[in-house]
């Protein structure tokens, strides 16, 4: 038994150690990596990535995998920026209604993603990863492959206006993550996602109507994932087509790295922001140490793959697929 | 030749075989019987070397051996062929006959197919089966494939030097009675190649095969019978007789059920396929209905048929007066079925989530408003009162479900559908694998559901269970309602009368 809880214990806290304890070792090389600026930026950069995080461990408790999140990125990025510029251009005028806009569009295409998973019964991972491609051609087909500037002051402000050193997009982050946390432990949403990825059987014998569960999953996501394109635009000013590059790996990197179990049940938004963190803290650390980019990306998949191992118990999974 | 030796295992909590001596001679078919839990499996697991004996010996021709693994005891010449067929199904006939053995057909890491085939043709007609070897195995019939399973064990001929001992589990489950008829009389034929052990539900089958058959019951080998002198009934005695324990089951406690109020579930005619047909029953508040048969003779069927996990192909289902259309299990749940299943850790309790969570489970509607933001002090409470109710022993409502023991496990899911206000509980093995403690108090709880007026539908098990436990009882077998009995208390059915008509 003693040993069980020590292994518990661990996987549980492994995550926060060694994000500290990656801090401090980036503190230790480089001073100058341990003050309120660096923080600031590693929050800019955590803030969308932390987004779009938070919606796909949704998916992955349920023990599904959505892979759709750079194309869903792109879309919503490139309507509301559309919308935001076709109303008025400034948030001060009707223009804001291109907020809310976006994010019914992320949560429209998560819905369709989710359709097509359970309706048409293709696995979540390919039918999310085609509807990523059609989303991804989708904003290449709005935009041209032109870029769209966002040049609005108020909504730049996401950036510029900063509050104890952290830019706004950093709180309205925080601010969702909360939104996630009580999803997660107080609706009845939430509680079905653990029930989902826990026990599909169990929880369809319990008379839960598990396919609804698993749409309303994709919607969700896709409404955080509208979240995140919104800090996205936010943050460098501009929506295109390459708006959503890149996250994939990163959120999904993020959320098995924070401790979520691949295959369902276990973890949470908490352990999606530690594992947020460790990646923004690793990416940044190696800039202000001054590593290239290449051992950046070697040392984040060998973490991939500790985070995994630590987190299965090998004992009882007796066939990997 | 084979033979164990006052062989011992133990599992957590069961002594499943207990000092058995079992022998078996060159060219020898020998049966072995006992009811479900006898030890049966247990015995054939620890002789083709899938279980290692906690005590005693096992000797081939006077030799002790010991068999870490399957294909240790393979190497000695003792094969399984397997009741789930264990066929590949999308590979072909030779690729299954020669799985894990290619080896020999393998030059230069190329397999020569052709070698092969001619190999898997020799095998194949050792047990008369005229196919190609490159046919692929999902287009066989199920005999088919049972011939090849046995065909595949018979290459261990070539491989072994001495003598071969292959286990038959329940090979006829699937046949038909001509192709029965055939495999016995190629059983027959191959006993000089091999020596045979033959395990059936179906006593005649075992009566007509065998040469000697040991009757199992606890553990323990309880008689061994020659087939000169074997009867059914006698052997039908030997494997459930014990004593049963009136108070053990609560009987005392036993009320009539409330024959006159409406039934809760009724089926008219009722069949599902080739699963059972023409079942016909009515539960009522208050009644412990059990099914009794065994494996497979449309019992879990028919749970699941209540719980509409399972559609019937024809017949009207009735749950509280309203005929069944739509087979869903929310709809089953809303109408106030709730089931427990025999695997509770697939089906019963989420592991991961706590107490208060598995409890509000299937009925979180009634904890959340409708926004769907749940009222999780609400839900405490409710876990608090039913925690102090059954006496769950648990730390707190925050404890994950799967650390708790099994009888504990048990009695939350019995919470969950009890204090969401079912009415109709199916009960699927509710004390397989619990302690004697957790079982009373299984029993004690199904007695307080039958005073609330709850229909309770249970497929026990062991038959003691089914009979000390309900007031009506329907036995089944082979999907067929064979016999129905009204078991008042003092004047229940005794496990004879059942067996009877189970086998």
């Amino acid at each position: 038994m003693g040993t069980v809880l020590t292994r518990e214990l661990l996987v549980k806290w492994a995550p926060l150690i060694v994000l500290i304890v990656l801090i401090l070792f980036f503190a230790a090389m480089e001073p100058r990596f341990f003050s309120m600026r660096n923080f600031a930026r590693i929050g800019i950069s955590s803030a969308p990535a932390l987004m779009v995080a938070i919606g796909v461990t949704f998916i992955i408790i349920m023990g599904s995998i959505d892979l759709s999140m750079e194309g869903t990125v792109s879309v919503c990025a490139v309507i509301f920026a559309f919308a935001f510029i076709a109303w008025g251009g400034t948030l001060a005028s009707v223009a804001w209604l291109a907020l809310p806009l976006a994010l019914v569009v992320g949560g429209i295409v998560g819905l369709i993603n989710g359709l097509v998973h359970v309706k048409l019964k293709i696995p979540s991972f390919m039918a999310s990863l085609a509807m990523g491609f059609v989303g991804t051609g989708f904003a290449l087909l709005l935009t041209g492959g032109d870029r769209i500037r966002v040049e609005d002051e108020l909504f730049r402000g996401l950036l510029t206006t900063r509050w104890f050193g952290f830019p706004i997009m950093c709180y309205v982050a925080v601010a969702f993550l909360l939104i996630a946390w009580f999803i997660q432990t107080r609706t009845t949403l939430g509680r079905n996602f653990y029930a989902v990825g826990g026990g599909e059987d169990l929880a369809h014998a319990s008379g839960l109507n598990v396919n609804r569960v698993r749409v309303m999953g994709f919607a969700l996501a896709g409404v955080f994932y509208a979240v995140g394109a919104l800090l996205a635009v936010g943050r460098i000013g501009i929506a295109e087509t390459a708006t959503g590059s890149n996250f994939m790996f990163v959120s999904i990197t993020s959320v098995v790295v924070g401790g979520t179990a691949l295959w369902g049940g276990i973890g949470g938004v908490w352990n999606t922001l530690i594992g947020v963190l460790i990646v923004n803290v690793i990416n940044n650390g190696m800039v202000v140490i001054g590593l290239p980019g290449y051992v950046q990306d070697g040392v984040l998949g060998a973490l991939v793959i500790a985070a995994v191992v630590l987190s299965t118990d090998r004992k009882s999974v007796t066939f990997v697929k | 030749m084979y033979e164990l030796r006052k062989v011992d295992k133990k599992f957590p909590g069961v002594h499943a075989l207990k000092a058995i001596d079992f022998k078996i001679g060159r060219g020898e078919i020998v049966g072995l019987v006992g009811e479900n839990g006898a030890g049966k499996s247990t015995l054939m697991k620890v002789i083709y070397g899938a279980y290692q004996p906690d005590g005693g010996d096992i000797t081939i021709d006077g030799t002790k051996v010991r068999f870490q693994n399957p294909r240790q005891a393979m190497d000695h010449g003792i094969g399984m062929v397997f009741q789930e067929q264990s066929l590949i199904t999308n590979l072909t006939v030779m690729e299954n006959i020669f799985l894990g053995f290619e080896q020999q057909f393998v030059s230069f890491g190329v397999i020569n197919w052709k070698a092969m085939s001619a190999a898997a043709k020799a095998q194949l007609a050792k047990v008369k089966l005229d196919i190609d070897p490159a046919t692929i195995t999902s287009s066989l019939s199920f005999a088919q494939r049972q011939l090849v399973e046995l065909a595949k064990v018979l290459t261990l001929e070539e491989r072994v030097d001495g003598d071969l001992v292959i286990l038959l589990d329940e090979p006829t489950s699937v046949l038909a009675r001509e192709e029965v008829e055939l495999l016995f009389s190629l059983v027959r034929d191959l006993t000089s190649r091999a020596s045979f052990i033959f395990v059936s539900h179906r006593m005649d089958e075992v009566l007509e095969l065998s040469d000697r058959i040991y009757v199992m019951k606890d553990g323990e080998v309880v008689d061994v019978v020659g087939h000169d002198e074997a009867d059914v009934d006698s052997i039908q005695h030997k494997m459930v007789g014990r004593d049963v324990d009136k108070e053990y089951y609560r009987e005392q406690k036993q009320k009539p059920y409330q024959a006159d109020a409406p039934p809760l579930v009724s089926f008219e005619n009722v069949s599902a396929g080739t699963r059972y047909q023409n079942i016909s029953f009515d539960l009522h508040p208050g009644e412990v209905l059990c099914l009794v048969g065994t494996e497979g003779s449309g019992r879990e069927a028919i749970l699941r048929t209540i719980f509409g996990l399972e559609a019937p192909s024809e017949g009207k289902v009735s749950l509280k007066g309203r005929v069944m259309s739509r087979f869903t299990a929310q709809n089953a749940v809303s109408l106030g079925v709730g089931y427990t299943p025999r695997e509770r850790k697939v089906e019963g309790i989420v592991g991961g989530m706590n107490v208060y969570e598995n409890m509000t489970l299937s009925q979180m509607r009634n904890y959340a408003n409708r926004g769907g933001v749940l009222r999780i002090s609400a839900e405490k409470d409710l876990a608090r009162e039913w925690i102090d109710r059954l006496a769950i022993k648990t730390p707190d409502v925050y404890k994950d479900c799967g650390g708790l023991s099994g009888g504990n496990q048990q009695k939350v899911v019995l919470a969950k559908w009890r204090s969401g206000g079912s009415d109709i509980i199916l009960l699927d093995h509710p004390t397989r694998g619990l302690d004697i403690g957790a079982k009373e108090d299984v029993y004690d709880m199904v007695r307080e559901m039958s005073d609330d007026g709850v229909g309770i539908v249970l497929v026990a098990d062991t038959l003691e269970e089914a009979i000390g436990l309900s007031h009506t009882i329907i036995v089944l077998k082979d999907g067929i309602a064979q016999k129905q009995f009204a078991c008042e208390p003092g004047n229940k059915p005794s496990l004879f009368d059942l067996v009877h008509h189970m086998i």
